[in-house]
């Protein structure tokens, strides 16, 4: 069939030709090292976030005789996560969730200013990737030494370093696993069942599933998982804007490029000496100068190796730049003067603003205790011999505090009603276990004037529970069913 | 995809053709025959480890010999020797034992639970509220005695049940067999009423007292306040098993009423009867 005269609809080359093939084969990216202002900020931001992943769990916390003293637990059997002075339990899951809202809108507002600076400085994979890379480099040399030893691939040389490379990712890999199970049991002693081999074989999986996938995403799959695994650079492309600050090749001062020699004159040509030391230090393999691509993370490495140049050449630093697109646009530095009130970015302060203040005050009007008052359903009421009638009720009391607690439990707006606290004969008080729940099975009666002096058939009244202690009480609405009036 | 006319690739076809269409030879993927071959060989294993073919009258066992309804009879009896700890130790106490320890009390409750569901509820309610002629287990109300002793020989023998010793007694249809005239059985009927406050008309109540005295008061009593030894309501109180209008007492005065519940010794085994009581007796109306 034909699609023009003279030419095959067939004859196009995602039909017939190269095209075709889904599979890109990876071009292995050789990461010089970097220096500058930009390399010692990631150094730092490397050693305090791996520090704080590592360390954490092992930090102690005092909360009294009845709980761990972990600082940071997520203890799975007994349903508790602890975090430093906040104790949560399941049903107040939504803390978790309002601190993922609030980091998600961290991102937006981030990325919306300047960029992908997640993904450059602080994302897990940038940080063990640049571990990994870095260790590499330690065993292989920089990026020449790489090349030149994965040309010799069966050189005794390119073994060992490759081969002490390996179990050096492997040691990363295990640490990195071994620790996060520290967060889910008590940091000591697992490690002591670790060296003695009796942990739980959950705790062994789980170091076996983290070292794997540290091992594998960190040290071989690298900028693979950002550019083909991660959805974030897809959503981040809906963030910026032409005021966000991207780390940009400055097309008006570098063109026209092209080698430079001592002496000559840079008049009538750009800054760009085509030196690729961009494109050398580049952990995903990209050329800046190409534009905004999906592939950069925005490290800003290829900021350090340029500089580094242009003061060799003697050329004013910041031809690869922090800058925005409107300023690109404009041709000067500082031609367009940073805005950063824009609707977006006031947007998401406001919402991050919004939620934290929310969490604030739902953190602070936290109650210490929980009450649940579960109605009988079947029946709904008792009929009694002497015309009276009885309901019978449920009482959870969630002692939230470290503290042994004891609560007595008494009725408002319902006169005439008589309260039995069954398994509680001696007085109506409910003792509750530190950090527990205690449940209550109560009978409340109400006599036959009482019952003629109902006017509906579900009567809305109060149990009122006070701390034998502290006299704090609180009252929590429930319903007397009684014959239909 | 699209290929030009006579254009059959490097794999040829088939050789089979309809109306011009040729069907191109277009081989699985390698991957997937192998793995394809991989579970065919694997198959041939399960054959020889597990029960696999109908034979004429039996089947092959599987050199494993694995069968699932050994599986299903081992895993029942793993279940019950789970269990055998407590339901030893509550077949041998006794009820006030029991009851006052906690763990046992624990485990009574919950297979007494379980037992009223499937033996129980289908007359007294899943709730225990009871229906027309069957006792609301939660109130204060007891026929035949509401300490955990009176409910276990209750539930053990029945009422008037097919067995020696089950509770008995029969209340006389007055009416039917001619003991009571009708207007006698309507005085009466007042008179009843009247003990728990609700006559309608006190002169018959009055005329009505005279023939309780001589006919129901040596079961209800003389004040028909009921006696738990012969199953006799109380009277006087406000709940009725089969209802407190008159037409419904004349009714029940003139054809008598006597319900009956099975003995459930041999139906349950003797632990299971005791966690039945237990369980009842703490619905609220246990005394």
């Amino acid at each position: 069939m034909e699609a023009a005269p003279g030419v095959m609809r067939s004859d196009t080359p995602t039909v017939t030709g190269e095209g075709r093939s889904l599979y890109a084969g990876r071009v292995k990216v050789y990461p010089k090292e970097a220096h500058g202002t930009f390399r010692t900020v990631k150094w730092i931001v490397m050693a305090v976030t791996l520090g704080i992943y590592y360390l954490v769990p092992w930090i102690r916390w005092d909360r009294g005789p009845y709980l761990p003293d972990q600082a940071v637990l997520i203890d799975l059997p007994a349903r508790r996560f602890y975090f430093f002075f906040l104790e949560i339990w399941p049903q107040e899951f939504y803390y978790i969730t309002g601190l993922l809202v609030l980091a998600s809108l961290a991102l937006f507002l981030v990325t919306s200013v300047a960029g992908r600076v997640w993904c450059g400085y602080t994302c897990p994979q940038t940080v063990w990737t640049d571990l990994m890379i870095a260790v590499e480099r330690f065993w292989q040399g920089d990026r020449n030494a790489r090349l030149r030893l994965d040309k010799h691939m069966w050189s005794f040389e390119t073994l060992w370093r490759k081969a002490a490379t390996h179990l050096s990712w492997l040691l990363i890999a295990i640490a990195t696993g071994g620790a996060f199970v520290f967060y889910f049991a008590d940091a000591p002693t697992l490690a002591k069942q670790f060296w003695d081999f009796d942990a739980p074989t959950t705790a062994y999986l789980f170091v076996g599933i983290f070292t794997a996938t540290t091992y594998v995403l960190g040290g071989i799959a690298r900028e693979q998982v950002c550019i083909y695994m991660c959805p974030w650079p897809r959503i981040q492309g809906a963030m910026f804007d032409r005021d966000s600050l991207l780390i940009s090749y400055r097309t008006w001062r570098g063109e026209p490029h092209g080698p430079h020699r001592k002496g000559e004159t840079w008049d009538g040509r750009g800054d760009c000496v085509d030196c690729r030391q961009c494109v050398a230090v580049c952990p995903t393999g990209i050329d800046i100068r190409n534009g905004p691509q999906l592939e950069c993370i925005q490290c800003a490495l290829c900021i350090d190796a340029c500089d580094e140049i242009m003061t060799k050449v003697n050329r004013p630093t910041g031809l690869i730049a922090y800058d925005t697109v409107r300023n690109l646009e404009a041709g000067d530095v500082g031609a367009e003067p940073l805005n950063l009130f824009r609707p977006r970015v006031i947007l998401y302060a406001v919402a991050m603003a919004a939620v934290a203040i929310i969490m604030l005050i739902a953190l602070l009007t936290r109650p210490e205790l929980d009450v649940n008052v579960l109605h009988d359903r079947n029946p709904l009421y008792v009929r009694l011999s002497d015309g009276g009638v009885r309901n019978g009720y449920t009482i959870k009391l969630l002692n939230k505090l470290y503290l042994p607690r004891a609560f007595s439990i008494g009725v408002e707006g319902l006169p005439g009603a008589t309260l039995d606290l069954i398994g509680h004969e001696g007085g109506a008080v409910v003792p509750v276990p530190p950090d527990n729940l205690q449940s209550v099975r109560i009978y409340l009666t109400l006599d036959k004037p009482g019952v003629k002096a109902l006017t509906s058939a579900a009567t809305p009244f109060s149990f009122v529970i006070t701390d034998i202690a502290s006299g704090a009480r609180t009252e929590h609405g429930a319903t007397f069913q009684g014959p239909p009036r | 995809m699209a290929k030009k006319d006579g254009d059959t690739g490097d794999a040829g076809t088939t050789g089979h053709e309809w109306d011009g269409i040729q069907e191109l030879n277009k081989p699985l993927p390698k991957w997937w025959l192998y793995t394809f071959y991989a579970c065919i060989i694997w198959a041939i294993g399960y054959w020889i480890v597990y029960p696999a073919w109908p034979l004429v009258s039996s089947y092959s066992k599987g050199v494993l010999g694995y069968s699932q309804r050994e599986k299903v009879s081992e895993d029942l009896e793993a279940a019950q020797a789970d269990k055998s700890t407590f339901r030893d130790k509550i077949a041998s106490a006794d009820l006030a034992t029991i009851q006052a320890d906690p763990e046992l009390l624990n485990f009574a409750m919950a297979g007494g639970a379980a037992a009223f569901g499937d033996n129980c509820a289908p007359c007294h309610g899943r709730g225990a509220q009871g229906a027309f002629g069957y006792p609301n287990l939660r109130d204060d109300v007891w026929l035949w005695g509401g300490s955990l002793d009176a409910i276990h020989q209750t539930i053990s023998h029945g009422i008037r049940a097919e067995d020696p010793t089950t509770r008995n007694s029969q209340m006389p249809a007055f009416g039917k067999l001619g003991m009571l005239k009708p207007d006698q059985v309507s005085d009466v009927a007042e008179y009843v009423l009247s003990l728990s406050g609700n006559a309608g008309d006190d002169a018959a109540a009055k005329r009505g007292q005279v023939i309780f005295a001589a006919n129901c008061a040596m079961c209800h009593g003389a004040e028909g306040k009921g006696n738990q030894a012969l199953g006799a309501p109380n009277l006087s109180d406000e709940l009725w098993l089969y209802g407190g209008d008159k037409a419904t007492v004349v009714e029940t005065i003139t054809n008598s009423r006597g319900g009956m519940m099975p003995a459930w010794t041999g139906r349950l085994d003797p632990a299971t009867i005791k966690e039945l009581a237990i369980y009842v007796h703490s619905l609220g109306g246990g005394q």
